[in-house]
């Protein structure tokens, strides 16, 4: 009985006694459920147009957030390391294009993702050689982005908001925005979408794919330099960031390889329930550090009813 | 020249389908074990049993049960690292728990117990397919390293949270532990991988290797000609898994001596995978070549500078070693998508046909 007791009452009673707490609890499980869903967004861009499971995702975060603050410790203002770092990852995009995926165009699935896994390997070793392997602090104050930190007190409570969260959830927000209204408003945004619903068909209109590659790997490292800007104030940039990269995957479980308002609601929603079965019921019942498998269990368990996940497209077989 | 087929007539179905049709064939792995069981220990080193010989063996091994779940049956898993994890942490706690159990005896009943988790994480790959899959075994990865850093009972509540080996020994030879010779861990080692490749290549040319083919190439279809389809994916789940669980406990026992759960995180999965992708998707042979490029060529890399007269400093060459290792992957998809066992396939064509080009 008290097993019983401590799994389905008592989690809710101490929810219901500290609501104040509870509320800081979503707020933290929000703004990680937000950068989960910022990765996730990486992947489906680049899934949705060319088919890959790009495992470089992570990597590009890491990346990128690497040369920001490399190059700034150069000597450079932080807005124009900015500008330069976007540079390197339209650089970067060039070359996986060239290099990786064009010799690749029409392998099986599995190859192009082992591809990917390739890059990421050679990333991690590029961006050691380059930059070092230690930690680096982001470049917060340099860029403008508030450090401080906001007191609510609902239910005469006590609520910690760190501007740099805040920051966060508004760049995602604007981002996603930004994207949303790019893949359905431009023409080179419906080009993209073409190449996802129909490579062949869009190729015979006139689509180039090599162009739109180009293009979708350049987005996609934008995500990364926004996520790993982010991710990065919160939680210094190292290779251990690359972590988070795996936290993506069962967000795209959850909301559907294809589907951009799958990543960003699964990547939510798993922000959330990570962080609340984590506080209530990981650490005092299991022990802790849930949070390395919560997500991959709960899209586990939605996959078996919904194998496509919630927001992917519906799967057809024909023989 | 060397494989010149002339004269070898087949004049029975069972001699067309034999396992080597082709004698020189035969005479080629003659040479390579006579190499392996006796040319090797007469002249290698502790270094190279340590560092090149027994970890080839032991990734080719834990390859090979990839492939048959991957190559063979067709189900991507990025959670071979957990298994082999359930197979080390399986074969110490039956060695604590029975001390006079014989260590082969532990090694293989450990297999057991990674072949159950196997089967329990294998179950969604009824209804979830591809990469959703792929990342579904992912839970099992993430999950079972978790469980090994909390479960204190696994590791024999260690303080270190780690498992050691201890000294064992099989009818008086010390076979494990730190007192153990190399090249005993090395006969035993290569004893248990000859053993398991060979059940394994006539697994895969038997019923359930068909079985597990026709699912690859398209479970619906399958379905249809009146496969079972969960017996066909759970007992690929079954062996894959016990294969690797054997690798995985040989891993501990014969080469590293202890471990920590964070040895089988998530990189160790990507190597094993890495292997069987370059060596080969269905193919046992591949699973050797992948290993004794992904795992030896890293070692090799480390003399080059020395070699060519540059000083490096250890930590650059690492991330060298990272960089070159990606990038040789990435050239390796490129020139041969389908893997090392593939090239070999036309290398022996070439030479069955040669001087002539067709």
């Amino acid at each position: 009985m008290d097993a019983l007791y401590l799994m389905f009452v008592d989690p809710f009673v101490q929810m219901a006694d500290a609501p104040d707490f509870f509320l800081q609890v979503l707020w933290e499980g929000l703004v990680s459920g937000v950068l989960y869903a910022l990765i996730a967004l990486g992947f489906v861009l680049i899934f949705k147009s060319s088919r890959i499971f790009n495992f470089a995702q992570g990597i590009m975060v890491v990346f990128a957030a690497l040369t920001l603050v490399g190059l700034y410790e150069m000597g450079l203002p932080a807005w124009v390391s900015v500008g330069v770092t976007l540079l390197v990852m339209y650089g970067l995009a060039m070359c996986v294009e060239r290099v990786v995926l064009r010799p690749l165009v029409g392998q099986p699935d599995i190859i192009l993702f082992m591809a990917s896994i390739g890059v990421t390997m050679f990333l991690i070793g590029f961006g050691e050689f380059v930059f070092g392997g230690e930690n680096k602090v982001m470049i917060t104050e340099a860029l403008g982005i508030p450090t401080g930190a906001i007191e609510l007190n609902p239910f005469d409570g006590f609520v910690l908001i760190e501007e740099k969260d805040l920051t966060a959830v508004i760049m995602a927000v604007l981002l996603v925005l930004g994207l949303l209204l790019f893949l359905n408003k431009t023409a080179m945004g419906r080009a993209i979408r073409a190449l996802g619903d129909d490579p062949q068909a869009a190729l015979s209109v006139g689509i180039s794919l090599s162009q739109i590659w180009v293009l979708v790997w350049f987005i996609a490292g934008v995500i990364a330099l926004a996520t790993g800007i982010v991710w990065g104030a919160r939680a210094g940039v190292s290779f251990a960031l690359e972590v988070i990269a795996y936290k993506a995957l069962p967000v795209l479980m959850l909301g559907g390889l294809e589907s951009v308002a799958g990543a960003i609601i699964g990547g939510i929603a798993i922000g959330l329930l990570e962080k609340i079965f984590e506080i209530y019921w990981g650490q005092p019942l299991l022990g802790g550090n849930t949070e390395t498998w919560f997500a991959f269990i709960l899209a586990l368990v939605v996959l078996l009813f919904r194998p496509q996940g919630l927001f992917g497209e519906r799967i057809i077989e024909r023989v | 020249m060397f494989y010149r087929v002339s004269g070898q007539f087949k004049t029975s179905y069972e001699s067309d389908m034999a396992l080597f049709p082709i004698r020189q064939d035969a005479v080629l792995l003659g040479v390579i074990l006579l190499a392996m069981y006796v040319v090797f220990p007469l002249f290698a080193s502790e270094f190279t049993f340590k560092a090149l010989l027994v970890p080839v063996m032991i990734y080719s091994l834990a390859a090979m049960g990839l492939n048959i779940l991957t190559g063979f049956a067709g189900q991507l898993s990025l959670g071979t690292a957990g298994f082999m994890g359930v197979g080390a942490y399986a074969c110490y706690k039956l060695t604590t728990i029975f001390p006079e159990m014989n260590v082969v005896v532990a090694l293989l009943l450990s297999g057991c117990f990674s072949a159950m988790v196997g089967v329990a994480f294998g179950l969604p790959s009824l209804r979830i397919k591809g990469f959703y899959l792929a990342i579904a075994t992912l839970a099992s990865q993430f999950f079972l390293v978790w469980l090994f850093e909390k479960w204190a009972w696994l590791y024999n509540y260690n303080a270190s949270g780690a498992i050691e080996v201890r000294t064992m020994d099989f009818f008086g030879l010390v076979v494990t532990g730190p007192t153990a010779a190399p090249v005993t861990q090395y006969y035993f080692v290569l004893v248990i991988v000859s053993l398991i490749t060979f059940c394994m290549i006539n697994l895969t040319r038997g019923r359930y290797g068909r079985l597990w083919k026709a699912v690859r190439d398209m479970d619906i279809a399958a379905e249809l000609v009146g496969i079972n389809l969960m017996r066909a994916k759970l007992s690929a789940f079954a062996v894959s898994s016990y294969v690797v669980g054997v690798a995985g406990a040989m891993l501990v026992f014969f080469w590293k001596g202890a471990a920590e759960p964070n040895l089988f995180d998530i990189p160790l999965s990507f190597q094993v995978l890495f292997i069987a992708i370059i060596g080969g998707l269905g193919s046992i042979l591949g699973n050797f070549l992948g290993a004794i490029l992904i795992v030896a060529l890293p070692v090799l890399l480390n003399f080059v500078p020395g070699l060519i007269g540059v000083e490096v400093n250890s930590a650059t060459l690492e991330h060298v070693n990272v960089m070159v290792v990606g990038a040789l992957i990435v050239g390796f998809l490129i020139a041969e998508p389908h893997g090392l066992a593939r090239l070999w396939a036309l290398i022996r064509e070439k030479l069955i046909i040669w001087p002539f080009p067709h």
